[in-house]
């Protein structure tokens, strides 16, 4: 159908119509240099079209926390905690930063293929702040985050999930979980700058990402491991994240644990960012 | 040296561009100098450093060594004012497949700092110029490699850049779409833009561009017109194609008696070439075949193609070179 008309197009003899085209190109007065946010938020717009067009790539984000509720609440629910119902109480925050986290690869992934595809080259011939095609590609994958965090939510209060947090606890969780989750993306977009091809991108932060997600407490308390790797899980940052969205969610947030979480995302940012613009200008 | 002369100002001012990737020198000293209002065409095969150079001029990429200015404006001090003043076609479709044609252009006229209802009717101007009205609503990736061409010159076009790179700008098109790209180039440099494109085709160069910088293992070899080139490689070429195949080597024969040289053999199994400047004894040519009883399909005198003025410049023909542009872009 498309690709039909696509045909009919080509076939359809075009000689460029001189005038149209000096008339198109007659544009006297040339707009003044957008400011950096609303080129950073230009490129969001683009992100967000992109989820438009192509909504498949919501699937695995979508079906993922589905799978991994059901399969952990019922397969592992019993024998990890002894009950169902009291496993998904300690389980669905941990699904949802797993969820959210593994969302942040696509920043990689998609920068990658823009790279692969040309259109990088276009966006870095404009004369807009440099850093904006990465802070709006940032900007509209916490799109991506709400959508994974809404669906996650969704399937867990379905399957009887009750937070003394109530709503405004899961908003400010997910909030949270958004601002960490932008400052982790920047160093897959270091991947997706550094790596040759998307599909490279994407294994290698599975790689680094499976591992961080699930030797922290989201699926077990560490209190039930060797003591050697409880210390390494209590360490990983994920976890202190799991416990700051843990807090939020049971209506008992600590101020120490939500610092800790945002000093964390700060700090990411301050080193990595950086090094993602520095690679970006230097990329060949 | 290049300077500015009485024939205008120069649009684009290269001297000793280099740029290394590893160990290969991509590009290797270039100096350029193309006058405001012309096409200037880097002709040379897969890998010889094209792209590489205007990727520097485009300032995508920061040479090692030397300096380029874009209308009067330093690629590296000034990048941001070179941005402004420039337009960029890259060798694939540098426009996002997954959005519109319409989307694509709204969003590149917003970063060029259109409001949100003069981003909507430059775009709009700019498909229907392009014939692409039709298609704006369409994703591009269901676009044909034409209209994917168009709408990626349209994109370059957003703010009227003074100064135009096209990266082989019809690279895997067909003859038809490859004529529509070149009449619409024309029509740029018509109303006064430069055009800097690289090209593998010796045809488009001869076609479009006023001066040629013929570039290997990333350095220019040879630079003149179209004309002025061919001139260099000396004189005009006999080319002479028999009706029967196996009459090859007599007429080698008779042509390096008549002549006083050593055809060249071509591809095409009955056909016989030779550069020369003897008119007299081409003259004589004809007659010596017919004695020899060798009957020729195609006998022509002219001057020579831009191939040969390439297989003259480098011992080599104009063929792909074992470099990958990929690693070297």
């Amino acid at each position: 159908m498309s690709v039909d008309s696509a045909a009919r197009a080509a076939t359809r003899e075009w000689e460029p119509d001189r005038e149209l085209l000096r008339a198109a190109l007659l544009v006297t007065d040339r707009p003044t240099r957008p400011a950096a946010l609303s080129a950073a938020f230009t490129f969001g717009w683009r992100a967000i079209l992109k989820i438009k067009h192509v909504p498949e790539q919501l699937f695995d984000v979508t079906l993922t926390p589905i799978v991994f509720l059901l399969m952990f609440t019922y397969l592992f629910g019993g024998a990890i905690a002894g009950d169902v119902s009291d496993y998904l109480h300690y389980l669905l925050p941990g699904v949802l930063v797993q969820t959210v986290l593994i969302t942040t690869v696509y920043t990689g992934f998609t920068l990658n293929t823009d790279i692969t595809k040309g259109v990088f080259d276009r966006f870095r011939s404009l004369p807009v702040w440099r850093p904006s095609p990465l802070v709006g590609a940032l900007l509209g994958d916490t799109v991506r985050y709400v959508i994974a965090s809404t669906v996650t939510l969704g399937v867990g209060f379905a399957l009887g999930f009750r937070g003394a947090g109530g709503v405004p606890g899961a908003v400010a969780a997910v909030a949270l979980l958004v601002v960490f989750a932008s400052s982790l993306a920047w160093i897959f977009t270091i991947l997706g700058l550094v790596l040759r091809t998307p599909n490279a991108v994407m294994g290698v932060s599975m790689l680094i990402l499976m591992p961080l997600t699930f030797a922290s407490n989201a699926f077990v308390d560490p209190s039930t491991m060797p003591s050697g790797l409880a210390r390494v899980v209590e360490a990983n940052p994920v976890s202190h994240l799991i416990t700051a969205i843990r807090g939020l969610m049971y209506g008992t947030p600590e101020a120490s644990q939500l610092l800790w979480v945002l000093v964390a995302a700060a700090v990411i940012t301050a080193v990595f960012a950086p090094i993602t613009m520095h690679l970006y200008r230097q990329k060949n | 040296m290049p300077s500015t002369n009485d024939s205008g100002a120069l649009a684009v001012e290269a001297s000793g561009l280099v740029k290394h990737f590893g160990q290969v020198r991509a590009v290797d000293g270039v100096d350029l100098a193309v006058r405001a209002g012309t096409v200037f065409g880097l002709l040379g095969p897969n890998g010889a450093g094209k792209t590489t150079i205007v990727r520097m001029l485009a300032t995508l990429l920061a040479p090692d060594a030397g300096t380029a200015t874009v209308l009067g404006h330093d690629i590296r001090r000034a990048a941001d004012e070179v941005r402004s003043l420039v337009g960029l076609t890259g060798q694939y479709a540098s426009v996002d497949e997954d959005l519109t044609g319409t989307e694509n252009l709204v969003m590149l006229c917003r970063l060029y700092g259109f409001g949100r209802g003069a981003a909507r009717e430059r775009s709009q101007a700019l498909l229907t110029a392009f014939d692409l009205q039709d298609a704006g609503g369409r994703q591009v990736k269901t676009y044909s490699g034409g209209m994917r061409r168009r709408i990626d010159l349209a994109a370059s076009l957003v703010v009227n850049p003074r100064v135009l790179f096209l990266d082989e700008p019809t690279t895997g098109l067909d003859p038809r779409s490859r004529n529509q790209v070149w009449d619409v180039i024309r029509t740029l440099v018509e109303d006064g833009a430069t055009v800097l494109l690289t090209t593998q085709y010796l045809e488009e160069a001869d076609q479009l561009a006023h001066r040629i910088a013929v570039i290997d293992h990333g350095r220019v070899i040879a630079e003149g017109t179209s004309a002025e080139l061919k001139a260099s490689v000396g004189t005009g070429a006999v080319q002479l194609r028999l009706v029967d195949p196996d009459d090859r080597p007599a007429a080698e024969s008779v042509m390096a008696r008549v002549l006083d040289l050593t055809p060249e053999r071509s591809a095409d199994p009955a056909a016989l070439s030779a550069r020369t400047g003897d008119s007299a004894a081409v003259a004589q040519l004809l007659p010596a075949l017919a004695d020899a009883g060798i009957a020729v399909a195609e006998f022509s005198l002219g001057q020579p193609t831009l191939d040969e003025v390439f297989l003259a410049l480098t011992g080599r023909p104009a063929a792909d070179e074992e470099i990958d542009e990929g690693s070297a872009a």
